[in-house]
């Protein structure tokens, strides 16, 4: 498989481009004579899939990372993108058709928030029309309104929104690569989870392919299709999360994913993947009389002695106790945070649960990327969702080989 | 005050206003764009040419510029290009140095994006490094605005032309209203250099840069 | 460079060199003692008040543009001749520098530092005296720095209003006998060495002052 180009699937409309990336026995040596900072790297990755590349400090994993847009020159071997090496192209015209998203984000401080995401499509010469359309739907894909924030600087942003706006601006060109060097890294834990969650939606809607360098394996756990573990300038294993955690290579990567395997297992499961309580979803403004008689006759079971108000389109706001729905004519409207922890349906078991601990709480609402509540989650859900993965990654899952894998991957024994 | 109006008439003052000005403009112009293009390529090159650029700038300053004019003046002639030349040299270090300086001091995540996103070098420079860096090149030129319209008055007390002339006419016959005659208008011509090019720094600096209050809410 | 320079002229002139030098040391220790005797105190006053450091920056700022040529004339028409109108005009251009440099440096003590000197219970003299000018030294110096290098070159002007100093040479002896290159050299060289050896002797009483800056080079 290694040496053919390779097509990629069609899918989705056409303009959400993604690609095979192929590294063949990439070098970099900085002094003739010197270790070499990235030594005979070999990984594919195929078209639409997020690669991330992790290891300690000084593994060479950004080096790897900056020689696929060619911001470093690979000392030997081979990049292909497509069946293309990306040595025949002109590196700025290279690096248009590649998005690039960095820890410090770099937006450009003189321009607003619009322009930025414009620059890529204008230095491709897109039509202004063209351009202001596209400028309009990434911001709406990332999160942003268009209205509020076009006219934005950098400095009016914070740092959750700044990398939002790096991420559409990466994705202004339709690059079929998208490289993120710690996208995440410089914002704080409770807005670097949200923003992996979009990105994880968002890479649903645009399947673009990514390489994504972390040094935080719980990150890579939970982006990651595949995991690229690197010390030293080599390759340690390449495999997807389950098979890392459940079959580490060698001591090195047992030591480097840690003792705790087990519970960050917790991130290989997806929230939606398990099986969640129907949700006792009583709306706004509903007659408290409708609701009592839904529960009288079985169609929904308050938990807890408690129910859950929702806005008319399903958005959680608070817990009712039962027992009130006896004294009130409707439903009263209240304010939304009574109902926390509110889970992201694409976060994983191991962030649910850790947002129940943190908010003290039985049981959350879990939503879907509308903000609409499809059901609950508690503790004995997860423990049950993460039983049923934990067999799976030990009994289907075969060991990491090659043929599964990549040919010609250094170190991908299991 | 009714004196020193007539000592400024007597003495042609608005001749040597209007020299004053020409001299200033000439070097300012030169300044700038020698100290400009030296600035951003020292940014741009080695670090060796630029650490003897930059050592030779500051070297530059702690010579005395009433010694500098005054030989350059000896060395040459007492005309009007003679002093411009002095005055242009000295009016170099300023906007070199705050070129350099801005150049250098953009956010290397930003230059590092721009590369990513495929802006070609010059692109780099033109769109992002140069934009970030005018509010310094600006204060730079105002520095050196401001210290050209001093210089120029010691070239004309030199013998150069220009208000120094006045000052000189009226030191050497003890006529305080001479030297006033010649001391108000340096003065106000250095005000108003100060003043044009405060508010160019300030139409300079693009708008997303005057910001400084970031929000924090997400 | 030898006929630039008229060696005879200074082997006959070596006592008038000497004497033009000290007095150039004198105007410019006097200036640069008074400028940091009047600078230190106004920035610590205003150090924390908005307004009132606005408005001392901008009048120290309004007297750093005046062109040294009107600023000593103004002087001489206000004060006559002499050794004194000479050294007021060169310590008001130092204002600017050392206030302005001074404010930053003690602006920038960090707060963590601040409260834990307030948690041990110094009181706000102490904290002055012990935390934060000992922490704003470095930027003190750099603004005392500029102030003397510059200093130093617009004191060749003093001699206009008959303070003496090198201006001598380069006034007296150069420019009004036909321009005579080799005085104008020689009160230059002086001066720009003059500039320099204070500017070294400040990084040395600066280095010597703060051995906290070191050990953290050291370790870096």
């Amino acid at each position: 498989m290694a040496g053919e180009p390779t097509r990629a699937p069609v899918e989705g409309p056409a303009r959400h481009r993604a690609g095979v990336l192929e590294l063949r026995d990439v070098t970099k040596r900085y002094s003739r004579d010197g270790r070499a900072a990235v030594d005979h790297l070999s990984l594919t990755v195929p078209a639409g899939e997020v690669c991330v590349l992790i290891g300690p400090s000084g593994c060479g994993k950004t080096t790897a990372l900056k020689m696929i847009n060619r911001l470093i020159e690979p000392s030997e071997g081979e990049i292909l993108i497509d069946g293309h090496s990306v040595r025949e192209r002109n590196p700025s015209k290279l690096r248009r058709e590649i998005g690039y998203v960095i820890q410090q984000v770099g937006l450009l401080p003189h321009l607003t928030v619009s322009a930025n995401v414009a620059t890529v499509p204008r230095l491709l010469g897109w039509e202004k029309e063209r351009t202001r359309v596209r400028v309009r739907e990434l911001l709406e894909l990332v999160g942003l309104d268009p209205d509020e924030f076009s006219g934005r600087y950098p400095a009016q942003l914070s740092g959750g929104q700044q990398q939002r706006v790096g991420l559409a601006r990466a994705l202004a060109g339709d690059p079929p690569v998208m490289l993120m060097d710690e996208p995440f890294s410089a914002v704080d834990p409770i807005t670097r989870e949200r923003l992996q969650n979009d990105f994880l939606r968002l890479h649903r809607a645009v399947a673009k392919t990514v390489v994504f360098v972390t040094h935080d394996i719980d990150e890579a756990v939970k982006m990651g299709d595949r995991i690229a573990l690197m010390r030293e300038g080599h390759l340690v294993q390449y495999a997807t999360p389950a098979e890392l955690l459940a079959q580490p290579a060698d001591d090195f990567v047992a030591d480097f994913v840690g003792a705790d395997r087990a519970l960050k297992s917790l991130s290989l499961t997806r929230v939606e993947e398990i099986t969640l309580i129907p949700a006792p979803l009583v709306h706004v403004g509903e007659p408290a009389l409708d609701a009592r008689a839904r529960i009288d006759r079985g169609e929904m079971v308050p938990i807890t002695d408690h129910v859950l108000v929702v806005t008319e389109d399903d958005r959680p706001l608070d817990w009712l106790p039962v027992g009130r729905l006896d004294d009130l004519e409707q439903i009263p409207p209240s304010a939304p945070g009574g109902a926390e922890p509110v889970i992201d349906q694409v976060t994983t078991l191991r962030d649910a649960l850790s947002a129940l601990f943190e908010a003290n709480a039985a049981y959350g609402p879990v939503v879907d990327d509308q903000g609409r509540c499809v059901g609950l989650i508690g503790a004995p859900e997860i423990s049950a969702g993460f039983r049923r993965a934990a067999g799976v990654s030990t009994v289907e899952v075969p060991p990491s080989t090659p043929a599964t894998l990549d040919a010609g991957t250094g170190g991908g024994g299991g | 005050m009714g004196a020193v109006w007539d000592a400024f008439q007597a003495n042609d003052g608005w001749g040597q206003t209007w020299t004053h000005i020409k001299l200033s403009v000439t070097a300012l112009a030169m300044a700038t764009a020698v100290g400009l293009v030296l600035g951003v390529l020292c940014a741009k090159v080695g670090r060796v040419a630029a650490f003897l650029v930059v050592t030779v700038s500051n070297l530059g300053r702690t010579v005395p510029t009433f010694a500098i004019i005054a030989l350059i003046l000896a060395l040459t002639s007492l005309g009007f290009w003679p002093a411009v030349l002095g005055l242009f040299l000295l009016g170099i270090p300023p906007i070199l140095l705050n070129s350099y300086t801005g150049v250098r001091e953009v956010d290397p995540g930003i230059v590092e994006a721009s590369r990513g996103m495929g802006f070609r070098p010059l692109q780099v420079l033109g769109r992002v490094e140069l934009p970030i860096a005018m509010p310094l090149v600006f204060a730079g030129i105002r520095t050196s605005a401001v210290q050209i319209v001093a210089t120029a008055a010691l070239a004309g007390l030199v013998g150069a032309g220009g208000l120094g002339v006045i000052v000189s006419s009226g030191l050497s016959n003890n006529q305080d209203d001479v030297i006033l005659a010649g001391a108000i208008p340096i003065t106000i011509l250095a005000a108003l250099a100060e003043l044009v090019f405060g508010g160019a720094e300030r139409l300079a600096t693009p708008r997303g840069l005057r910001i400084t209050r970031r929000p924090v809410i997400e | 460079m030898a006929e630039l320079v008229k060696w005879s002229w200074v082997e006959n002139n070596l006592d008038d060199i000497q004497q033009a030098s000290i007095e150039h040391l004198q105007l410019v220790g006097a200036a640069m003692g008074i400028a940091i005797a009047v600078s230190i105190p106004i920035a610590i006053l205003v150090r924390r008040r908005r307004i009132p450091y606005i408005a001392v920056n901008t009048v120290s700022g309004a007297l750093y543009t005046i062109p040294s040529l009107a600023m000593f004339a103004f002087l001489l028409s206000w004060f006559g001749i002499g050794f004194e109108p000479a050294v007021i005009a060169l310590a008001v251009y130092c204002l600017q520098l050392i206030i302005r440099n001074t404010v930053v440096g003690l602006r920038g003590v960090s707060g963590p530092v601040q409260e834990a000197a307030r948690g041990m219970g110094l009181t706000r003299r102490q904290r002055l005296l012990k935390v934060e000018l000992p922490l704003a030294l470095p930027a003190i110096f750099a603004g005392i720095r500029l102030a003397v290098v510059s200093t130093v070159g617009i004191a060749t002007i003093a001699v206009y209003i008959g303070a003496g100093g090198l201006g001598v040479l380069i006034v007296n002896d150069g420019i009004q006998r036909g321009l005579f290159v080799t005085p104008i050299l020689v009160g230059a060289v002086i001066a720009t060495v003059m500039a320099l050896v204070f500017d070294f002797l400040l990084v040395l009483l600066e280095r010597a002052l703060t051995p906290w800056q070191r050990a953290r080079a050291g370790t870096a």
